[in-house]
Parts: C-alpha cells; sequence; structure tokens
C-alpha cells in the first residue's frame, strides 16, 4: 500500500513538472528562441504578463508561423487552443459565454463565428480594422472580419470527366450522369454553409428536393474535404464538391496530378465564397493585444503566408491571389449575405439528415 | 495446501445476505461511479426538458437503418475479436510455443494504433494509388480496391481490438486448475470435448466481460468508422454535434443509443452465467500443450500473420511517412512534449482508475444484488457513449458548477474515469471472479479485519488482473480524442491531438511521427506489465 503511495506521488510529480515542460515546450514553439527565456523569467519573477488565448478553429499547421510572427513583432505571449474543426471551439465558447478565459476567437467559416456574434460574445471591431477588409467578407454589424477567402468548387478527374461534362451549377449534379460518381462530405463545415447559402438563395423545398437528388443519385459521403480531393486524385473517384486550395496544397505537395478544379458559373450557389473569420470576445480584458492580434493576421506578411502556404485568397488591398488561380474580383458566388449564414446552420443540417445523407 | 476449486452451484455462493457489505465500501463505489453518471443524467436531463425530444430530422426509417448497421458491426466483430482472442491467448499461455511472451505483447500492441491512424493507413494501402496496389503494379497485377464500407472497418475494428480479450483470457488461462482437465482427460474426454466442458465455462466470466468492451466500443467508434465510410448510429450522432448551435437532436440520439447499450449490457449479465467459478493458485503449473513441428509452424504462421496486419503494416506505413518526411528535413522532436503530456496523464489516469473500480468490483463480485448491478450498470452505459457526448456533458457541467477545475487535467482525468472505469471493472471482476471468497472468509474468520484482508488477502489475489486493466486503461486513454480535445487545459496537447490535427488535414509526416512515438511509449509499460507480469 505504502509502495503504491510513493507511486502515485511519483507520477504526480512526473505530471506536475510535466505541464511546466508543456507550458515551456509550447511558448518556445509559438515563440521562437529568444522568448523562452522570458517564459523562464516570469515564471521566476511572476511578472505580470498577461497571454492572449485564442481558439482557433483553423489547423495548427496553418496558424503557427503567423502566430510566432506576431510575439516576436510584439513580445505578447499567445497560448492556442485548437478544436476538432470550428464547431466544438463554438460549443464551448456557446458554454462560457461571459465567463470565458479567450480573447479571440478565430473560425474556419463565417456561420460559426456568426452564430458566437449573434449570442452577443463578440465584441465591435475598430474602423481601422473593418476598413481593411472589403465589406462582402465581414459581418453586416462589425463583430467579426474576414482573414482569408476559399470558394467552393468541383475537383475532378480528368481522366474520368470530360470537359464537356462540367456542369455549370450545382443543380446539374441530380443528372443521371453524375450516379454514383459525386463525392460530398455532409458533415463538414464548408458544405453545410454551402447547403445553408443554397436554402437562403432557393429556400427550404428546393434544397431538400436537390439533397434527395444528388441521394437517389448514389452520391458517395467522405469523413472530410481531403478524403475527397485524395480519392479524386487516386481515380477512385470522379468528381466532389470541396473548397478549392485542398487540391492546390496537394499539388505543391506531390506534383502535377490528373485532376482539376472546376468553377461553377458566376452567381451560381455552387460558387460560393466564403470568408474566414475573426473576432474579439467581448468578456475578453485584454482587448487590445486582441485587435492587434488581428491587425497581424490582416497584415501584408500574414495574407502573404495564407495565400502562398494555404492557398487561400487574402483579403487585404494588393494581397496576392494563389498562384495560377482567378483572382478573387473573378470570383462571383450567389448574392448572399455571410452573416446570414449563422440562422440557417441547424436547418441545414437538418435537411441533409432528411435526405437521409448523414 | 489444496484449495477448494471447482464449479459451485450459484445457491451456495457467495451467500447473498450472509455479510453486508460495509457502508463505506458502498461510499467509495458511488463515488467511483458518480462521474459516468453525470454524462448519463446530462442527456436524461436534456432528453426530457420541453423541447428535448427532437430527432434531428431523420426519420424512423433512417434510425433503424443506423441502429441495424451499427449492431451489425458490433456482433460481427464482437465474433471475431472473441475467436482470435481466445485463440492467441491459448496459444501464449498454454503451449511450449519458443518466444510466448514476446508474442503475448506483441499480439497486444495493436491496441495502441488509434482507429483513425489504422484506418488511415489502410487507406493509403489501397485503392488506385495505394502503397500495396502500387507493389502490385509491379508485379503487373490489377490494384486492389479501395478499403472501405463493412467489410474494411469490420476488419480494422477487429483488428485493433482482439487484444482486449486477449488480456482479458490470458489471466484466468493461467490460473486455471489442471487438476479438473486431467479428470475429464482421465474419464476418456477428447481433447477438444476438455475445451469445451471444462475450460470454455471457466473462461465465461472473462470472455463475456471482454466481448462487452468490445460491443460497446464497437457502438461508440467514429474515427475508423467514418473514415472507412461505413454509416452508423455514432457517425450520425458526430454530424448532429459538429453541424449544429442546437446539441439538442445529437444528445436525443445519444439517448437512443444508451437504450440500445442497455440491452447489450443486460445480454452480458444474462451470458456471463450465474455459476461461480472459482479456482485458488494452482497447486502446480498448467500442464503446456506441446506442439509438434506442424503445430509450431501452425502457431507461428497465425501470429505472424496477425501481427503482421495489425501492427507491422500499419507501423510499416507511418514509418515509410517519417523516413519520407526526414529526408525533406521535417524534425520529430516537437513530438516529445507531446509525448510526455500523453505518458504522464496516461499513468495518473490508468492508477486513478484501478484504484476506483477496486470498491466497485468488489460490490458487483462479492456482493451481487440490484443495487451494486445499478452500479456496475451505470458505468458500462457510459461506456457506450460516444466520448464526444461525454465530454460536453463534462464541459456544461464543470462551466456552470466547478468553474475552478475547468480546463484542467483535474477535470480530464474525472472525464477518463468515466469513460474508461469498466476496463478496469472488466478486469478486475474476472479476476475477483476466479478467486472466490474462501479465501477472505478464512481471514475474516481468524479475526482479521475487512481492510486488512482487502489489503493482505484480495488485493495481493488480483494484483495480475489489476496490470492487465491498468494496461488496458492507459492505451485507452494514451489514443482518447473528442473529450480530450474539449476539456484539456488549453496547450495540453496530447500525442492523440497531435494525431488527429495532422490527419484531419492529411499531414502524414507529422501524423507518422506521433503515431511512431505513441507505440513507442506504450510500449515500456506493456512489456513491464504485460510479458514479464501476466505471464509469470
Amino acid at each position: 500500500m505504502r509502495r503504491s503511495l510513493v507511486i502515485l506521488s511519483i507520477l504526480g510529480a512526473v505530471l506536475a513538472s510535466c505541464g511546466d515542460t508543456a507550458d515551456s515546450g509550447t511558448t518556445t514553439s509559438t515563440s521562437g528562441s529568444t522568448s523562452s527565456s522570458a517564459a523562464g523569467e516570469s515564471i521566476t519573477t511572476g511578472a505580470p504578463t498577461q497571454d492572449l488565448i485564442v481558439y482557433s478553429g483553423r489547423n495548427e499547421n496553418f496558424v503557427t508561423p503567423v502566430i510566432e510572427a506576431f510575439t516576436g513583432a510584439t513580445g505578447i505571449e499567445v497560448s492556442v487552443r485548437y478544436g476538432d474543426g470550428t464547431s466544438d471551439l463554438a460549443a464551448t465558447l456557446l458554454n462560457e459565454g461571459e465567463t470565458t478565459d479567450a480573447d479571440v476567437f478565430w473560425a474556419q467559416d463565417p456561420a460559426w463565428i456568426g452564430a458566437i456574434g449573434d449570442q452577443g460574445l463578440l465584441t465591435d471591431l475598430p474602423a481601422d480594422i473593418l476598413d481593411l477588409v472589403p465589406e462582402p467578407y465581414q459581418d453586416a454589424d462589425g463583430r467579426w472580419v474576414g482573414v482569408t477567402a476559399r470558394s467552393r468548387v468541383l475537383v475532378y478527374n480528368s481522366d474520368l470527366v470530360t470537359e464537356d461534362e462540367l456542369p455549370q451549377s450545382v443543380s446539374e449534379l441530380v443528372d443521371p450522369v453524375w450516379s454514383g460518381r459525386l463525392g460530398i462530405a455532409p458533415g463538414n463545415a464548408s458544405f453545410i454553409a454551402f447547403v445553408s447559402a443554397m436554402e437562403l438563395v432557393d429556400g427550404p423545398e428546393a434544397t431538400l428536393e436537390w439533397l434527395e437528388g444528388i441521394a437517389s443519385n448514389d452520391v458517395q459521403t467522405y469523413d472530410g474535404n481531403g478524403a475527397i480531393v485524395d480519392a479524386v486524385i487516386a481515380g477512385d473517384l470522379d468528381a466532389g464538391l470541396v473548397n478549392h486550395y485542398y487540391l492546390l496544397q496537394r499539388i505543391a505537395d506531390q506534383g502535377e496530378v490528373s485532376a482539376l478544379n472546376h468553377f461553377f458559373a458566376p452567381g451560381d450557389t455552387g460558387a460560393l465564397v466564403m470568408a474566414t473569420g475573426v473576432g474579439v470576445l467581448a468578456p475578453s480584458d485584454n482587448q487590445e493585444a486582441a485587435n492587434e492580434f488581428i491587425r497581424h493576421l490582416l497584415s501584408p506578411q500574414s495574407q502573404e503566408h495564407f495565400a502562398v502556404n494555404l492557398f487561400e485568397y487574402g483579403l487585404i488591398e494588393g494581397a496576392p491571389t494563389p498562384e495560377g488561380q482567378v483572382a478573387l474580383a473573378g470570383l462571383a458566388g450567389p448574392d448572399i449575405n455571410l452573416s446570414d449564414l449563422a440562422d440557417h446552420l441547424d436547418t441545414s443540417v437538418e435537411l441533409i439528415a432528411q435526405a437521409g445523407l448523414s | 495446501m489444496i484449495a477448494p476449486t471447482g464449479v459451485f452451484p450459484p445457491k451456495e455462493t457467495p451467500r447473498e445476505g450472509r455479510r453486508a457489505a460495509s457502508p463505506l465500501l458502498w461510499a467509495l463505489g458511488l463515488a467511483a461511479v458518480v462521474p459516468a453518471a453525470i454524462p448519463i443524467g446530462y442527456l436524461v436531463w436534456t432528453v426530457v426538458r420541453p423541447g428535448g425530444f427532437d430527432a434531428g430530422g431523420f426519420s424512423a426509417e433512417r434510425l433503424l437503418d443506423l441502429l441495424a448497421a451499427t449492431a451489425l458491426l458490433a456482433v460481427t466483430v464482437t465474433i471475431a475479436t472473441a475467436v482470435l482472442g481466445l485463440a492467441t491467448a491459448w496459444i501464449t499461455t498454454r503451449t511450449d510455443l519458443p518466444g510466448a511472451r514476446i508474442w503475448s505483447t506483441l499480439v497486444t500492441l495493436p491496441l495502441v494504433i488509434p482507429s483513425y491512424v489504422g484506418a488511415m493507413t489502410m487507406l493509403a494501402a489501397s485503392g488506385n494509388n495505394g502503397m500495396l496496389s502500387q507493389l502490385l503494379g509491379e508485379l503487373g497485377l490489377p490494384p486492389l480496391p479501395v478499403f472501405q464500407g463493412f467489410w474494411a472497418v469490420w476488419v480494422a475494428l477487429s483488428l485493433w481490438n482482439f487484444s482486449f480479450v486477449h488480456l482479458l483470457i490470458v489471466p484466468v488461462l493461467r490460473r486455471l486448475d489442471p487438476a479438473l482437465e486431467e479428470a475429464s482427460r482421465g474419464l476418456g474426454a477428447s481433447r477438444w470435448r476438455t475445451i469445451r466442458t471444462i475450460v470454455i465455462p471457466q473462461l465465461r466470466p472473462a470472455l463475456a466481460s471482454s466481448s462487452l468492451l468490445v460491443a460497446l466500443y464497437v457502438i461508440s467508434e467514429f474515427g475508423a468508422v467514418s473514415m472507412l465510410r461505413y454509416e452508423t448510429f455514432t457517425r450520425a450522432i458526430y454530424t448532429q454535434f459538429g453541424g449544429r448551435l442546437d446539441p439538442t437532436p445529437a444528445l436525443f440520439l445519444a439517448g437512443l443509443l444508451v437504450i440500445g447499450a442497455l440491452v447489450v449490457v443486460l445480454i452480458q449479465q444474462w451470458a456471463r452465467g450465474k455459476a461461480a467459478l472459482y479456482s485458488s493458485r494452482p497447486a502446480r503449473p498448467v500442464a503446456t500443450v506441446r506442439l509438434g513441428r506442424w503445430g509450431k509452424l501452425g502457431a507461428w504462421g497465425f501470429l505472424g500473420a496477425l501481427v503482421t496486419l495489425a501492427l507491422i503494416l500499419p507501423m510499416a506505413t507511418l514509418m515509410w511517412w517519417a523516413v519520407r518526411g526526414l529526408m525533406l528535413g521535417n524534425s520529430p522532436l516537437p513530438v516529445l512534449s507531446h509525448a510526455a503530456r500523453s505518458l504522464s496523464v496516461s499513468a495518473v489516469a490508468a492508477a486513478v482508475i484501478v484504484v476506483a473500480a477496486i470498491p466497485v468490483s468488489i460490490l458487483a463480485v462479492r456482493f451481487p444484488g440490484k443495487r451494486s448491478r445499478a452500479l456496475e450498470s451505470t458505468a458500462w452505459l457510459t461506456y457506450s457513449l460516444p466520448h464526444l457526448a461525454i465530454g460536453l456533458g463534462f464541459l456544461v457541467l464543470a462551466v456552470r458548477i466547478a468553474r475552478p477545475i475547468y480546463q484542467t487535467l483535474l477535470l480530464l482525468v474525472i472525464a477518463y474515469l468515466a469513460m474508461f472505469l469498466p476496463q478496469a471493472m472488466a478486469s478486475l471482476e474476472s479476476g475477483l471472479r476466479r478467486i472466490g471468497p474462501h479465501l477472505e472468509e478464512v481471514s475474516r474468520s481468524l479475526g482479521v479485519g475487512g481492510w486488512t484482508t482487502l489489503r493482505r488477502v484480495t488485493i495481493p489475489l488480483i494484483r495480475r488482473s489489476a496490470l492487465a486493466g491498468a494496461a488496458l486503461v492507459f492505451l485507452s486513454v494514451m489514443k482518447e480524442l473528442p473529450a480530450t480535445l474539449l476539456l484539456r487545459p488549453t496547450e495540453f496537447d496530447t500525442l492523440a491531438v497531435r494525431i488527429w490535427s495532422a490527419t484531419s488535414e492529411l499531414f502524414y509526416t507529422q501524423a507518422s511521427f506521433a503515431s511512431l512515438t505513441l507505440v513507442a511509449v506504450s510500449f515500456l509499460p506493456l512489456y513491464l506489465f504485460v510479458a514479464r507480469d501476466l505471464h509469470r
């Protein structure tokens, strides 16, 4: 019994020390070599430096370089909480409400951050930040701004789909010619946002009809965009509805592949262009640093990083277009307000379930 | 000393009502199960309040389809794991196969591989561009079809779960009294008849427990099922959770799932039988079956094939990615801090959970009755829940009434206790059922108090079972993802979190570094507990 107590206390000590190494480890990884000593000092001297807490629905690999640069430039340490996509962090924020420790919410899509804003959890952003981003890519009430934009596309295998088969509109995908050839990710936030956009444009009945149409057309369901793009590249699947940048990332990694992105006709729901949004939590007592963080995301360097490494569209004036892509101004999604998507998340998920796709 | 051994009719033992459990034991048992009751309570509360009755747009027909698909998978995987696990346990404990201990560790290691990593390697191996397809292409053969759908999921979940059965059966097989089997053989029964009528009935409680672990795990499984594109009930629940603001439909569906799980738990309580099967430490080692040359070759072939499919192929795939990543200049070092976190939190959780499971298991085995069965079943029901639902239940509760422990390791360990208590219980209970109460009764009749008896008689006798249970819990915590993501302290990213964030964007190199580290870090405790101790 005594021995097991000793073992338990040793484990406890190990755990405690790991907590410490975890902290310093992540500090090092997010802030580079110079600040790891600063973190050491702050532990010993108890200096009142307040970390910025960011809830990030964006993947760690996309975010880390930008955060390192921010800490390097400002000296503000950043603690990042990553979620499994955006929705579980949004659920966390909705539950934490006024008691949240988070300062910044950086979401992967406009619907979820809109929902957080609608709950009154986001504070109004200063005008200088809102001025950096074109109006279609920010909240109508100024509570969040877009950081980057991505377009919905049809990714297709050029050996399996001929050019004259390519549809001008997503509505053509219920045609029997696409039977068993199309992939979707029904649980993916971007797909759900696209369905919400269809609801806004065509109404719920027509949206359900379209979903049932592709369902009876033997649509193939996948758990994510990446899986669809890989299946299309391998020729295991003919085509799929995804965001534009997955294929570009694969090409950067693997070289030329026999898959291409097809953009739907301007104005079609399938050509929806969505912002990844960021906002400041209203309960945060670190709002100046939070605003500074957003300015950093909208700086020319960060915007270039997103375009060059992630192949997403930067949103500030003069942001580079991802290599080989149509410029952002040349893309035209359906005529909707991205702020309105949040109201349709739940009904969209319900329609997807009704159609038997989830 | 030759201790009494054998199959006792249910009426004689464990003499219900003769001695009541002490209130302290009940208090400890209740305390251990409270965390498991929290998610169930949250579910019930959500569903019974106004507006809670909301299936989220699913038609009844669709729900039945999903339930049937889930049941089919649970039944077929349970059967496959029972067959595989019995075979590996028997070969590694009851034969003279050289290297039995090493094999025993090797067949336990597939538990280290998170199902979503296994699924990822299966996808990478198959299809037009798959690695195995490319190898076949070199030989002029056509590519493999994509591993997806029912068969792929069945194979994946069977390969990565049969070790549950192995781990729980091995201690039982080690302790079987050879006298019974010799008597059977001496009376002219064939070897098969002896196995059927003497060995299998003694294994029944452990087999029932491990099958329950597997069946309920399959019900709650999400990662492999969704990556390999098989539509189950839990996958539908995740889609609801991930897609909408209002968690009610997801929780309602989870409530339906709990009802399904209750059926499974009741089946198990029936299947493990009422007979109490006790055997003390055998007076001499169990006789081993001598394998001939062909027998050894066959056993090696079987174990080798199993280890190849469940361990070597996925590991080789991961290593290939890792080597490619290293040559491209990626550093695996950042993974070390993730490993330290995973290792420490898993070790603490395993210790806490096994200790917490002791009173529950003693109540369930030594004091059977409605109350102890309710205690046991609560823990089991939570085990069948999707981890996301469990995590959300704790999140909601902690934010509202326990803010100081919100996003701390304490809350995380409590959540692990709710999720994995049955793994320790399954192991401890099969241990307790084997040793029988007579030794404890002797101790008490000699005037030794209840707690001293527990400490000096019971716990030493179930030490091996406790270690096996700790190993199971340790491995499960190492792999746990959805609840860890929701409840962990900010920046406390574990290996599983790292693997997931890499796999979700298909960064194979990073996923491979973290996965290989996960396997390496898990190997040492497994070897120490399983190979060295389980077989001693």
